[in-house]
């Protein structure tokens, strides 16, 4: 299946979870927030949130600004 | 000395701060510099930008958040960056996940990229739609009495007028409209974007904002860990002198030695 990935087109295994994917990127851990089609995935459903093919994911995180 | 006047601290939206100098995290050299300049301003309130993780090469570098812990600092999350309502809405929303239900925002709605000019049609939708969501909205907007009395209204915890273009280091360019502003509202009045330097904030004080938020000023001055500690300082003296009430202005000279005893009298 393939997703949009931060913007990005990206083929990825079918089933993976929010979770999965977020530890596949080394983001485990990490202070990050992710949405799904513009709705949040909150950090306690991350393992239970499967993607499927068409899912435009955004993953964030803070940096410098004003 | 003890001080000869204890002044109130500076309530938004439930919390209490003591300095009323706030800041932005953009523009520093790297992350040590900005530790040193926002612990240099005593900034209790920092505010920082959301934006799309670098894939592939995030793991083991450090993060802002490690700079500016929650515990220790009010946060900020900002909606820089944004041209719509729905794009502002969306990063408020990716923030309060991103800190565990954090509801402070500082909603920015620009309008177009050479003025970054606020788009106030935009930023009273997002601010209604965030406060319906429980948002506490401190709202950046501009110096009109109008927008900002009806900012209120909707339920903003603080109103944030430019002083002039973002990054501009132009001042306060119409201090008029920022008192018209402070007089008639009844949420904090903070002066975010133009700052250029330490009178401007000290102005902004003496006007009677009761906080005054940059970034540029600070972390594009020549030292901006010395520029930090000068605008704290004038944050400071400007509140001190708008609390001490200036002296009236006049048109003939006032001397301050007395007449009567002069030599030559």
């Amino acid at each position: 299946m393939q997703i949009q990935l931060n913007g990005e087109a990206r083929d990825l295994a079918p089933g993976l979870t929010v979770a999965q994917l977020v530890d596949s990127l080394g983001l485990s851990g990490r202070r990050i927030a992710v949405e799904r089609n513009e709705e949040i995935v909150p950090k306690s459903e991350h393992d239970t949130t499967p993607l499927t093919d068409g899912d435009r994911i955004e993953i964030v995180h803070a940096i410098g600004g004003g | 000395m003890t001080d000869i006047y204890q002044d109130q601290p500076l309530r938004i939206a439930g919390h209490a701060f003591s300095s009323r100098l706030l800041v932005g995290t953009g523009k520093y050299k790297d992350f040590d510099e900005t530790a040193e300049a926002i612990a240099a301003s005593g900034a209790e309130v920092v505010t920082f930008a959301v934006r799309r993780t670098n894939l592939g090469q995030e793991a083991g570098q450090p993060n802002l958040l490690d700079v500016v812990p929650p515990e220790r600092f009010t946060l900020l999350p900002n909606t820089a960056g944004c041209y719509t309502a729905k794009d502002a809405v969306r990063t408020c929303k990716l923030a309060r996940e991103l800190l565990d239900g954090h509801k402070l925002v500082k909603l920015e709605v620009l309008g177009d990229d050479s003025t970054l000019y606020p788009n106030v049609v935009e930023t009273l939708a997002a601010a209604e739609e965030l406060i319906k969501d429980g948002f506490d909205v401190m709202v950046y907007t501009s110096d009109d009495l109008i927008v900002a009395k009806e900012l209120e209204r909707l339920g903003c915890c603080a109103i944030m007028p430019l002083g002039s273009l973002i990054g501009s280091g132009h001042g306060i360019q119409n201090p008029h409209n920022i008192r018209l502003i402070i007089e008639q509202a009844g949420v904090p009045v903070l002066v975010d974007a133009g700052i250029g330097t330490a009178s401007d904030a000290a102005m902004a004080m003496e006007l009677g904002c009761d906080g005054v938020l940059m970034n540029s000023a600070i972390a594009h001055a020549r030292q901006p860990i010395l520029m930090a500690s000068a605008m704290k300082k004038a944050v400071e003296a400007g509140r001190e002198a708008f609390l001490a009430g200036r002296m009236p202005r006049r048109q003939s000279a006032d001397p301050s030695s007395p007449f009567a005893g002069r030599i030559n009298g």
